[in-house]
């Protein structure tokens, strides 16, 4: 080693360790550079400061709770106290947020839908308010647009509305939930039945069906064997105290008769529903998870959303 | 008596610097852990939180095994952003019966603590098998295989015998049973009864319908049913937000 480096200085004044290796291959015990070791001191300097100003040694059954403190005003006017904590510190925040926020709640709160979205102010803190609060909670299920997904998870930006498409209505879709049903007919029914069937439902919003399965199947649809006018309406309109779709319009959401490409696929889809009824399409209810302003808020943010009645 | 004293002699005696290493160590783990075991507000007392049921357990053995938790966390941080998107902060109380628990730092996915009763459970099915379909930016893996696999239950008992051991109250005997329906009320004690597991796990899995096929009981059941009660038993409205700080 010391043949490759013969330029290099013998180090002269350091100590070593003591070790000598292939004859003249040594240690060396340099001190801790200066800055290190100030830094170092620094830092327990810096923790007995933190160990007083915040909440530090655990002492008995307790602990020491440091000198720092919480102060805000909670929500009934009393000035509340707390040594330092994240908890308390969250409950300052939250506090200065709704305060901070509340003239445009109090007014999302008193004042009747219409004239929310009416007033310039109001309707543009719905729109950036309401759209945050409908990406968390609402966006999974209904899309970050509200378009919804066939199959699934009806639009919101149509005006088409199972459960009603009014500012109460829903309010109470969003603050109590749905769960949609219809009862499977595979058993109740024959095959020729539900071909019959679907031919008409199809045919209804001006699809391209047999004629005289049509025919047959608007007998089965107002008779008592299938009873499909229960909850369609005798009009196949559907209700919207029970949620049952409006058959005569092009809206889909459970068969994707849009999507698919020729009639045969379409009307299978349709049989499929029939067939096979639906359990599904459950709404959860919010009012536990949301609090009442918000709730609002997002009954004029979809409202807005452009299907709104 | 420090006049003396160089560190050399430390550095140099292999024992000596292994008995001082180990005793500067334990004062960390004394300090930090050892109280946490006598404080007695580490775990708040609030009403509500009970074992899972066998169906909700089995479903969370299925979370640990896909290692959802390497993407998910179940700890929501008191902080205002946390508490906006995921809900109320996570207490120590929530996690007491999970063995292990399922915090994390570790957020590729969002916080699951609170996803119970979020989204239906149609949603976590169609979620769970293909992820993108759902929520078209996610980076999610499909979990199309839980639904085709049928949930093994043979060995049911063993695990929740094994989680009783570790402290979580189910009962073995009648005198348990007893004492959980003190302490839980006989609907949720019924569920806790380690003979009966079996027969509560098919019957909860049959009311609830997890998967949407009553068929048969797939690893979906047990998925969706332990997803659907994540944060849901503690009832916040009943509790002052103030009584919880001065546990901290």
């Amino acid at each position: 080693m010391a043949d490759n480096n013969p330029g290099q200085a013998q180090p002269k004044g350091v100590q070593t360790t003591g070790h000598v290796w292939d004859g003249d291959l040594q240690e060396l015990n340099n001190p801790l550079p200066v800055w290190w070791t100030y830094t170092f001191y620094a830092t327990m300097v810096f923790a007995l400061v933190y160990w007083i100003v915040y909440p530090s040694w655990p002492i008995g059954k307790g602990f020491l709770p440091g000198m720092n403190a919480i102060t805000y005003v909670n929500a009934d006017g009393v000035e509340e106290s707390w040594h330092w904590n994240t908890r308390a510190k969250l409950l300052k925040e939250s506090q200065e947020a709704v305060i901070a926020q509340k003239p445009y709640y109090d007014k999302v709160a008193s004042l009747p839908y219409d004239q929310i979205s009416k007033d310039p102010e109001l309707s543009s803190f719905v729109v950036s308010a309401g759209k945050a609060v409908f990406s968390d909670n609402c966006a999974a299920c209904h899309q970050a647009g509200g378009q919804g997904k066939v199959g699934f998870f009806p639009n919101l930006t149509d005006d088409d509305w199972l459960y009603g498409g009014s500012y109460e209505k829903i309010n109470e879709t969003l603050t109590k939930g749905r769960r949609g049903y219809m009862p499977p007919f595979a058993e109740a029914l024959d095959q020729t039945q539900i071909d019959a069937l679907a031919n008409y439902v199809y045919s209804l919003s001006g699809g391209n069906a047999d004629q005289a399965k049509v025919a047959k199947g608007k007998n089965l649809f107002h008779s008592d064997t299938a009873a499909c006018f229960y909850c369609h309406g005798d009009d196949a309109k559907g209700r919207q105290d029970i949620g049952s779709a409006n058959l005569t319009d092009k809206v889909w959401l459970w068969a994707d008769v849009p999507g698919l490409a020729d009639d045969s696929a379409k009307i299978n889809a349709i049989k499929t529903v029939i067939a096979g009824g639906l359990n599904k399409g459950v709404m959860p209810a919010w009012e536990g998870r949301l609090n009442a302003e918000q709730i609002k808020l997002l009954t004029v943010y979809v409202h807005e959303l452009g299907g709104g009645k | 008596m420090f006049k003396n004293f160089k560190h050399e002699k430390i550095e140099t005696n292999a024992g000596l610097l292994l008995v001082l290493t180990m005793l500067a160590v334990s004062i960390g783990g004394l300090v930090e852990i050892a109280p946490l075991f006598f404080l007695k507000d580490t775990t708040e007392n609030v009403d509500g939180v009970r074992p899972y049921t066998p169906l909700e357990s089995r479903g969370r053995d299925i979370y640990i095994r896909e290692g959802c938790y390497t993407c998910h966390s179940q700890m929501i941080r008191p902080f205002r952003d946390e508490q906006l998107r995921y809900g109320h902060y996570s207490l120590a109380a929530e996690s007491k019966y999970d063995h292990p628990f399922q915090w994390g730092s570790k957020r590729t996915g969002p916080d699951l603590a609170r996803v119970g009763g979020k989204y239906s459970n149609e949603w976590h099915v169609q979620h769970l098998i293909k992820p993108k379909s759902m929520v078209p930016e996610s980076v999610m893996p499909n979990y199309q295989w839980l639904q085709e696999n049928k949930l093994d239950v043979s060995d049911i008992g063993g695990r929740l015998r094994a989680l009783r051991m570790t402290g979580v109250p189910y009962s073995a005997n009648d005198e348990e049973y007893q004492r959980n329906v003190k302490q839980f009320g006989e609907a949720v004690a019924k569920t806790l009864h380690i003979p009966d597991a079996l027969e509560s796990l098919v019957a909860q899995a049959q009311s609830g319908n997890f998967d949407g096929d009553r068929s048969s009981v797939s690893e979906m059941d047990a998925v969706v049913a332990y997803l659907q009660v994540l944060g849901t038993m503690v009832d916040f409205s009943k509790i002052k937000p103030e009584d919880l700080v001065k546990f901290r």
